[in-house]
């Protein structure tokens, strides 16, 4: 699916992702680190928004040189904290999804119809559908712009910080979804900061410090003291709960 | 489109049809409503059929296509900056195509041919919109386009001022500041035909760019990763503004206001969606500006009142409300 082959972005002179290869397929993959460690701009780069070296592959296809609508087809992408500018009705934000599909000047049909009412379904938002965007709770609006990312129906789903700003249930919610995504057959790339959630949720975990991949596993396999210790420079609780895993970072080392 | 949509865009149209009708039977020579009609259908007498066809049209018609062109152009730049405070007139792109209009009636170039107007107007406002757009894409707020606007439009102002300073005569000083106060008075049907093709590629553009503006309301990534080609949407848009508010600033000076006014007035008819607030922008601009140059000539005042002036008065208001309710995003 996605292929990175000693990838390395600079913005504004400066190196923020260095030398990361790997193969990206299937599952839902957690990209975890601490803050400024160049996650989110990987993930900007694979979706093709900022120039990278090396080479990211699509399908076998270079990012840089597919057309921009074939590319919005494949990828759908979800910004941390996303600003909406208009009050767009519930459905028709999701409906912007469908964009990519739409051939110019050509009405939107039943299947168009039938994906978006499938994507409020999934996301529980039926009822919503005529709230505007600014009369929602941030919980809301998260799963709203959720759902536009869902309706695009692409292959390769990009969720930068989709957890941040809400609470533990929603959070779940939230990582429910992109579980379901990846089980319809989806790769799922998501930043995440929450480690308990991250292992619990993610069947494989890329561990970026200072632009590089310095750890690629499972999350049993990712997630020791020691390297949490040594990435993000605090001690930390690694156990079980009820059959789950947990992590739990305790004080600066 | 909805049901309530197409009652809207229908009640709109009516509207600006009533007002371009009304307009028709205003004038100095009186006459009723019969002969009107009469020499519109082609059937009138040879002195009604001149005052309707040479005089009273014209202004009809170019009431309806600036107001349409300027609520387009209102709608689409809001659109495109995600900006409710974007307009032709508050950018600075209105005083940059009448900066244009003035180099070319001062310098006399406007005396070569009907077309050098209307180019220098277009050439004007590309002028004035490259350094906006370039500004605009680097921020997402309102406050530095509104600074950017506000310096562009003093700029071309200190340069129309500086034409009339150094007026060959105070003949040629008038005749520009009767231009730039903007109005349909006195003109022709050679106008409709300059402004026609103006205003078709300015709103066509508008129109084919609808799908991009409605994917920027998830900012200018988002719209990228939505497959929209960003470069291309902030090109044709500067070309429909250029060419279209250039056009309109030609044939009638700067008429400002219509293009920030409109699009709020027709905004809670819609869904919120920047492409559903097209036509009916479009529509409402035209009959804003069918209605308004019907009333400065029917309001008894001794001097009848230019429309750019009658049209700022009601946009002034509008706008400080708008500043004032956009303070929570600054």
């Amino acid at each position: 699916m996605v292929k990175l082959d000693h990838v390395a972005v600079a913005l504004g002179g400066r190196r923020i992702v260095e030398g990361i290869s790997t193969d990206l397929a299937g599952g839902v993959i957690g990209l975890i680190g601490p803050n400024g460690a160049g996650k989110s701009t990987l993930v900007r780069a694979i979706a093709g928004l900022l120039p990278s070296e090396g080479a990211i592959l699509i399908d076998g296809r270079r990012i840089g040189s597919m057309p921009l609508r074939d590319r919005a087809k494949r990828i759908a992408y979800l910004p941390q904290g996303q600003a909406v500018h208009w009050p767009l009705t519930v459905e028709r934000l999701v409906a912007l999804g469908r964009l990519p599909h739409l051939a110019p000047f050509a009405r939107p049909g039943a299947a168009e119809s039938a994906t978006i009412e499938a994507a409020l379904e999934r996301t529980e938002l039926l009822d919503l559908r005529d709230r505007p965007m600014d009369q929602l709770s941030g919980g809301e609006r998260a799963r709203v712009l959720l759902a536009r990312a869902l309706a695009v129906g692409a292959p390769l789903l990009l969720a930068d910080e989709p957890l941040a700003a809400l609470d533990p249930s929603h959070q779940i919610d939230v990582m429910r979804l992109l579980r379901a995504e990846a089980d319809r057959g989806a790769t799922v790339i998501a930043v995440l900061h929450d480690l308990t959630l991250a292992a619990r949720w993610c069947d494989r975990l890329l561990l970026i410090d200072r632009g590089r991949l310095v750890a690629d596993g499972s999350p049993r396999d990712v997630l020791s003291a020691e390297r949490i210790g040594a990435v993000y420079g605090v001690s930390a609780f690694i156990g079980e709960a009820g059959g789950e895993p947990l992590v739990v970072p305790l004080a600066h080392r | 489109m909805t049901k309530s949509r197409f009652r809207i865009d229908l009640a709109l149209a009516l509207v600006a049809l009533l007002g371009a009708a009304l307009s028709l039977g205003l004038g100095p020579a009186h006459l009723a409503g019969g002969r009107v009609l009469a020499a519109l259908t082609g059937q009138g007498d040879p002195i009604a059929t001149t005052i309707v066809w040479q005089l009273r049209l014209p202004r009809s018609a170019l009431a309806l296509l600036v107001g349409a062109m300027l609520g387009g152009a209102g709608t689409a730049l809001q659109g495109y900056l995600r900006n409710p405070l974007a307009d032709p007139g508050v950018l600075g792109v209105s005083s940059s195509a009448a900066l244009g209009g003035v180099l070319a009636l001062y310098y006399g170039f406007a005396a070569i041919g009907p077309l050098t107007l209307p180019l220098f107007a277009i050439a004007g406002a590309f002028a004035g919109l490259i350094p906006l757009l370039l500004l605009a894409a680097r921020s997402e707020g309102p406050l530095a386009l509104v600074l950017a606007g506000v310096a562009i439009g003093t700029a071309a102002s200190a340069g129309i001022s500086l034409a009339l300073n150094f007026a060959p005569n105070p003949f040629a000083a008038v005749e520009i500041m009767t231009w730039l106060m903007g109005s349909f008075a006195d003109r022709s049907l050679l106008h409709v035909w300059l402004l026609l093709p103006c205003v078709a590629i300015g709103l066509g553009l508008i129109l084919v760019q609808a799908r991009a503006l409605d994917a920027l309301t998830l900012g200018e990534e988002g719209a990228t990763a939505l497959g929209v080609d960003l470069t291309r949407t902030r090109l044709m848009l500067m070309a429909a503004t250029a060419i279209g508010v250039g056009g309109a600033v030609a044939v009638s000076g700067t008429i400002g206001f219509v293009g920030l006014v409109v699009p709020h007035l027709v905004r809670r008819f819609t869904d919120g969606r920047p492409s559903s607030l097209l036509v009916p922008s479009m529509l409402g601009g035209a009959a804003l500006l069918a209605v308004a140059d019907t009333l400065v000539r029917i309001v008894p005042t001794l001097e009848e009142p230019r429309l750019g002036v009658v049209t700022s008065l009601i946009g002034v208001p509008i706008f400080l409300h708008q500043l004032v309710r956009a303070r929570r995003i600054w």
